[in-house]
């Protein structure tokens, strides 16, 4: 099965009801076969005039009580940009998927870059908090999907499924668990009646308001204008920060428990390759070989982008002298690698500004050359 | 209101309040004196209220500028989205959930220019909305700059020499579009506007419903058309019903705005389409 295809099972695991995306190369599949696979489960599926339309309806419909999804590739989320704040702001549950494609601009729709993982991070005006997960392949796809669905839920915010032209485009077996099988995470909705609801005060530690849905009785004051609890718009200091904090930290403070990385090998390792999305599979071939040569090279892939696990990553810098990052834009995650993990470790980028994945055999040759 | 002999005077409420949310910003709301959209919004609380509906149903959607506002003060579910995307936003909540009745007010400069693709496609599409779109010839809460329906030759904020644009005629846009409720009225029209409110909602499909609106504070000012009442007069001479309009010549037509219901006709909606494939697709 394919990446983009897996991403549609995954969504219908997770009780996605509305689909709507704007074709655009590399995450059309994703849109066809919705077309086709939605109906079936009793879903709807649209095809949004452009990608406003798209998101702005796949919002309407979570606020009403649907979850919902639209694909695109980064020039799409150019112009989400805005309802993806809104949503962070709104705490309005979507699924986002970016098949990412080289750039800037028009770029080549047909080729892969891991080029939009800051625009996805911090691309809307202001400060808000959003969760990524980059998968490396079909399977990951699939069970990235249903999870990205559910932390949408558990947190009220925009979740990326942030694969790339490569792992949308890559073909593998894909085991589809019985749906009993399947963790699948709803909304929590009040117990307080309506009169006493207040629309966005916090009930429990995890930071994150309850949400009814638009027509449950709840006189609900949905708006991105910065807000008290009872959803009154305000222009103050006091009201701004306690917002911003709460939107900031309900994810950022909660990333150990979100955030996920894989890690081989760390315990005898010198150098470490740490890597995620496509170019994950060339770094884990290049390890292995190493590895299997008993070279003391250790592979860390992040599984989770946003929030970044800064505590697993500054953990990694302690065991190792050096920390290698072959990524396929011109060296952005590396820069959270450094906020983290560079006070132990030296870490080295080694950028390739897409089209061309890095080979293996590239990867073994640079941490050759950093052992030597 | 005066007092008598026989005890203290009674409060009289205005209508629209029972309607309007307690905690709203601004006292008692945002919109300057002699403004049309106020009047709107007390039409719209008359529909709903001559309709009988169920108000936990009935969702108000706004984007941004004055008219765009007029959500924040009901005192039900409302749904404040972004410039431009109330139509998109609109569309999401009426597939999720067929048995809301959702309206969207939005101005001349929202829905047409930022929103304009949305307009068409939402017209097009046939999706069971009512969009009351109050055009007042410029966006007044930025200051009173050209929008698309600013006539030839007005002055605003950003014509000084003069607005050289062709406006748009919305009512014949959205017929093209494939609107099936269209009706035009003014700020003055009063029972007419309510009426089309309640014939909007009650229609199965996309409703267009514009009012032709006075903005004292920009519009009026920097085209020297008086105050509210003056404004409302103006309106009243600038339109034409849909009766006289047919005996009169394209050139007597110019510059003037046809009023009435223009057009309605019946079409598959939207919510109940998509419904229907996926009821067939999941058999």
């Amino acid at each position: 099965m394919q990446g983009n295809e897996a991403c549609v099972e995954g969504a219908l695991a997770a009780g996605c009801m509305l689909f709507a995306g704007y074709p655009i190369t590399p995450a059309t599949e994703v849109s066809e076969i919705m077309a086709r696979r939605l109906p079936r489960v009793g879903g709807i599926y649209v095809q949004g005039e452009d990608e406003l339309a798209s998101l702005g309806m796949i919002l309407g419909a979570s606020a009403a009580g649907w979850k919902g999804m639209t694909a695109t590739s980064g020039n799409g989320i150019c112009l989400m940009q805005e309802e993806i704040g809104y949503a962070a702001m709104t705490e309005i549950p979507c699924v986002i998927v970016d098949a990412q494609r080289a750039g800037p601009g028009t770029g080549i729709a047909t080729k892969s870059m891991q080029g939009d993982v800051y625009q996805v991070r911090y691309g809307s005006n202001g400060d808000y908090s959003i969760i990524a997960l980059a998968p490396s392949s079909p399977q990951e796809t699939f069970d990235l999907t249903i999870e990205a669905f559910n932390l949408a839920e558990m947190y009220r915010t925009p979740v990326f499924l942030l694969s790339d032209e490569i792992v949308a485009h890559m073909r593998e077996r894909v085991i589809i668990p019985e749906p009993e099988k399947i963790k699948v995470v709803e909304r929590r909705k009040t117990e307080v009646p309506p009169a006493e609801f207040v629309p966005f005060r916090v009930e429990t530690p995890d930071g994150v308001p309850p949400m009814p849905s638009i027509g449950d009785g709840y006189a609900l004051p949905i708006s991105s204008f910065a807000r008290t609890d009872t959803g009154r718009p305000v222009t103050d200091f006091k009201n701004q920060d306690r917002l911003v904090q709460r939107l900031w930290n309900k994810v950022e403070k909660h990333a150990d428990s979100i955030a996920r990385i894989e890690v081989e090998g760390l315990e005898d390792a010198r150098v470490a390759v740490v890597s995620y999305g496509s170019v994950a599979r060339a770094a884990d071939e290049a390890v292995r070989n190493m590895r299997s040569q008993g070279k003391p090279v250790a592979s860390v892939r992040l599984i989770t982008l946003w929030p970044f696990p800064d505590e697993r990553i500054r953990e990694v810098g302690r065991h190792v002298k050096t920390i290698l990052f072959p990524e396929m834009n011109m060296g952005k995650m590396v820069r959270e690698v450094e906020r983290t993990a560079g006070k132990h470790a030296e870490v080295f980028s080694f950028p390739k500004p897409g089209v061309d994945m890095h080979t293996p055999a590239e990867i073994e040759q640079a941490v050759m050359r950093i052992l030597e | 209101m005066s007092t008598n002999s026989k005890g203290p005077a009674k409060k009289i409420e205005h209508p629209v309040l029972k309607h309007f949310r307690d905690d709203s910003p601004g006292t008692p709301h945002l919109w300057c004196a002699g403004c049309g959209v106020g009047q709107v919004w007390h039409y719209t609380t008359r529909a709903i209220e001559e309709l009988g509906l169920d108000e936990d149903k009935v969702l108000w959607v706004g984007g941004s500028g004055c008219t765009g506002r007029m959500c924040t003060y009901w005192h039900k579910d409302f749904f404040h989205t972004l410039h431009g995307r109330a139509l998109s936003f609109a569309t999401g909540a009426k597939l999720a959930r067929p048995e809301l009745t959702v309206l969207v007010h939005s101005g001349d400069g929202e829905c047409v220019a930022i929103g304009g693709n949305h307009l068409i496609h939402a017209a097009r599409r046939n999706v069971d909305l009512n969009l009351i779109a109050i055009n007042n010839f410029n966006y007044g809460m930025t200051g009173g700059q050209f929008s698309p329906t600013t006539p030839i030759n007005a002055n605003t904020a950003t014509t000084p020499y003069g607005n050289r644009e062709a406006p748009f005629d919305l009512t014949t846009l959205m017929r093209e579009a494939g609107a099936t409720y269209i009706a035009r009225w003014t700020t003055v029209h009063f029972r007419q506007v309510i009426n089309a409110i309640k014939k909007g909602i009650q229609n199965k499909g996309f409703s267009y419903i514009e009012i032709l609106a006075q903005c004292p504070t920009q519009y009026g000012r920097r085209n020297k058309l008086g105050g509210a009442v003056e404004m409302m007069e103006w309106l009243k001479a600038l339109s034409v019903t849909k009766e006289n309009a047919e005996k009169m010549s394209p050139e007597e037509l110019k510059g003037k705005f046809v009023i009435g219901e223009l057009f309605s006709a019946t079409k598959p909606e939207f919510s109940e389409y998509m419904r229907s494939i996926a009821a067939e697709a999941s058999k």
